[in-house]
């Protein structure tokens, strides 16, 4: 389903700030597969879900996604294969526009915009049904505002929204890093239920290891922009926090894992 | 001080207020849509009446005068929105360039004249300062603008309830997530800046019309009457829960008052060549408010901010 080839990233080249956040990565997805990705500050993580997103270029390699090479694809283009739901829950939504609004907005993902009508009746009660699988009430509340909710309402409903329209891919950029414990471990379980109703092919970075752990059928750890442990099936079910934190400590060099990631 | 006078001109302010609320409109669409500052008007609200008037000298219906007027402005804000995506240049810069620009095309437009009379007597005009009072209702000047604010207003009510109006709101709201959307933020915003030039040179054709002249320098601090009128709608109107149409409405209203109290304040002495320092003032001072409000009397934050769940 996805299929990454050798992509390589310099930020800021030829500067002082020049830092390489890819080098050589290289990941294939097969269909279904739900993967959690660790690793530790700076690792390349978020990186590599924006160069899938094509938020930027990559300087070398290729990105495949079903096949279709989106390598030279801009950003608005690749989204009608992906669902994306972001660290920020600012990011993911539209403040000003209603819950319904936004949507209608991701019900489109991937088609043409005309002058049709932005929003239908039918789609709104298909909206109120779906709303209702987040279990938060936001069914009640179709006309509001969406910056008048929560963190967690405003994850919770991007991640609906991502996959209202069924994706190839889902990315998920530790997205419920920014929530409390209690919400975050709501949005988790739904993001476990639309996965697996689905059977979506997910990316889901983690600075969680139990989570990570728990979570999809295969994990993957990243360090200096390349993967240096990939591990699923019955060995990964078996895997403690503590392997992880060993191998981390083993990958970095001695140097201890960060405090965010010792958290659980 | 004879308030007789003051009541004189009131209906002249007000007619004028709302060609200006046509033009306020199309600012609303940059600035409060899209949230993009676009200085193009400045240009456009001269190039529309340049066109307009040119067009009807030469022998053209108002109506084929005032679309070729539209479309110029759309052709001006065309040129912004290319600046500002394909070229990466700042948004408030790209305007500046393209309304510099368009100071020459004007005069180019205008035969090489800083202005250009037009005789209401002799040209079928659609509007006009000399029937604001004492002619049948349909023919008064207010009326007319009204009208066209009630049609722009309809179609722009419309407009934005379609799949791409949505998603030019969105690109105002949130680009980034209107691009992990699909949305094509560029294009959004292209078609944005051209409606809202398109709008501002309309009101420019109707605005020359009224006056009986297009002037090369009609668009002069344009932007700042545009933003005072979006401003004072909010301010005044603000408190009333309204869907998009009365929203616009309320911006075309701002205009009005604005032009009333202008009226107000040249009856109580202030001289004509002060206008443009007593208006950059009130702007100034109603944008700051909301800052300076939110920093010394700030009370606890009710919605966004860094919202944890
Ligand atoms: N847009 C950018 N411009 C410059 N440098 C960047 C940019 N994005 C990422 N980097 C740099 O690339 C490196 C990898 O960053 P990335 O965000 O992928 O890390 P991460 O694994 O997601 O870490 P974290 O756990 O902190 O989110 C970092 O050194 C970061 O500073
Ligand atoms: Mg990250």
């Amino acid at each position: 389903m996805l299929k990454i080839e050798e992509i390589w990233k310099t930020f800021n080249p030829g500067t002082v700030n020049e830092k390489t956040a890819l080098s050589g990565l290289t990941l294939e997805l097969k269909e279904g597969d739900f993967v959690t990705v660790i690793g530790g500050n700076g690792a390349g993580k978020s990186t590599m879900l924006n160069a899938v997103a094509g938020v930027w270029k990559v300087d070398e390699g290729k990105i495949f996604i079903d096949g279709v090479n989106v390598t030279g694809l801009a950003e608005h283009k690749r989204a009608a294969y992906l669902g994306r739901v972001f660290q920020d829950p600012m990011t993911g939504t539209a403040a000003n526009m209603q819950i319904q609004e936004n949507l209608a907005l991701a019900l489109r993902r991937g088609k043409l915009r005309g002058l049709r009508i932005g929003i239908t009746r039918e789609e709104r009660e298909e909206y109120q049904e779906k709303l209702k699988i987040l279990e938060l009430g936001l069914e009640d509340r179709m006309t509001s505002k969406v910056g008048l909710l929560s963190g967690g309402q405003r994850q919770a409903l991007t991640l609906l929204m991502a996959t209202l329209k069924k994706p190839k891919l889902l990315l998920l950029d530790e997205h419920t890093a920014a929530l409390d414990p209690k919400t975050a471990a709501k949005v988790l379980e739904a993001t476990d239920r639309i996965v697996g109703k689905d059977n979506l092919t997910t990316l889901m970075i983690t600075h969680n290891m139990k989570d990570a752990i728990i979570h999809g059928n295969r994990l993957i750890m990243m360090h200096g922009g390349r993967i240096i442990y990939d591990v699923s099936g019955d060995e990964k079910k078996k895997l403690k926090v503590a392997d992880l934190l060993a191998k981390f400590e083993q990958a970095s060099g001695g140097e201890f894992a960060n405090d965010r990631m010792m958290l659980t | 001080m004879e308030i007789v006078k003051l009541f004189n001109a009131l209906p002249g302010a007000c007619a004028q207020g709302f060609i200006w609320g046509i033009m306020a409109i199309g600012v609303y669409i940059t600035y409060k849509v899209l949230d993009l500052a676009d200085l193009t008007v400045d240009g456009t609200m001269a190039t529309g009446g340049a066109v307009c008037i040119l067009m009807m000298l030469n022998g053209h219906s108002v109506f084929v005068a005032l679309l070729v007027a539209f479309l110029a402005g759309m052709l001006a804000g065309l040129v912004t929105g290319i600046l500002h995506t394909a070229m990466g240049i700042p948004a408030i810069l790209a305007g500046i360039l393209t309304q510099l620009g368009l100071y020459s095309i004007n005069l180019r437009i205008m035969e090489g004249k800083a202005n250009q009379a037009i005789s209401v007597d002799k040209y079928n005009l659609l509007i006009s300062l000399r029937w604001v009072k004492g002619v049948p209702f349909y023919k008064n000047a207010i009326f007319t603008a009204v009208l066209f604010i009630m049609v722009i207003i309809a179609i722009l009510y419309w407009f934005f309830g379609t799949e791409l109006g949505c998603s030019i709101r969105a690109t105002g709201s949130n680009p980034h997530m209107s691009r992990a959307q699909g949305i094509n933020t560029n294009l959004c915003k292209i078609i944005g800046l051209m409606l809202s030039n398109g709008i501002v040179a309309l009101s420019s054709g109707l605005c020359a019309q009224y006056q009986g002249f297009s002037d090369v320098n009609a668009g002069r601090g344009a932007i700042v009457i545009g933003l005072a009128a979006v401003i004072i709608g909010q301010v005044v109107f603000g408190k009333i829960r309204g869907n998009f149409a009365f929203k616009l409405l309320a911006v075309s209203f701002g205009a009005v008052i604005y032009y009333m109290v202008l009226q107000v304040v040249l009856w109580l002495g202030l001289e004509s060549n002060d206008l443009k320092l007593f208006s950059a003032i009130i702007v100034a001072v109603f944008l700051a408010i909301p800052y300076l409000k939110g920093k010394y009397f700030a009370k606890p934050v009710k919605k966004g901010g860094a919202s944890r769940a």
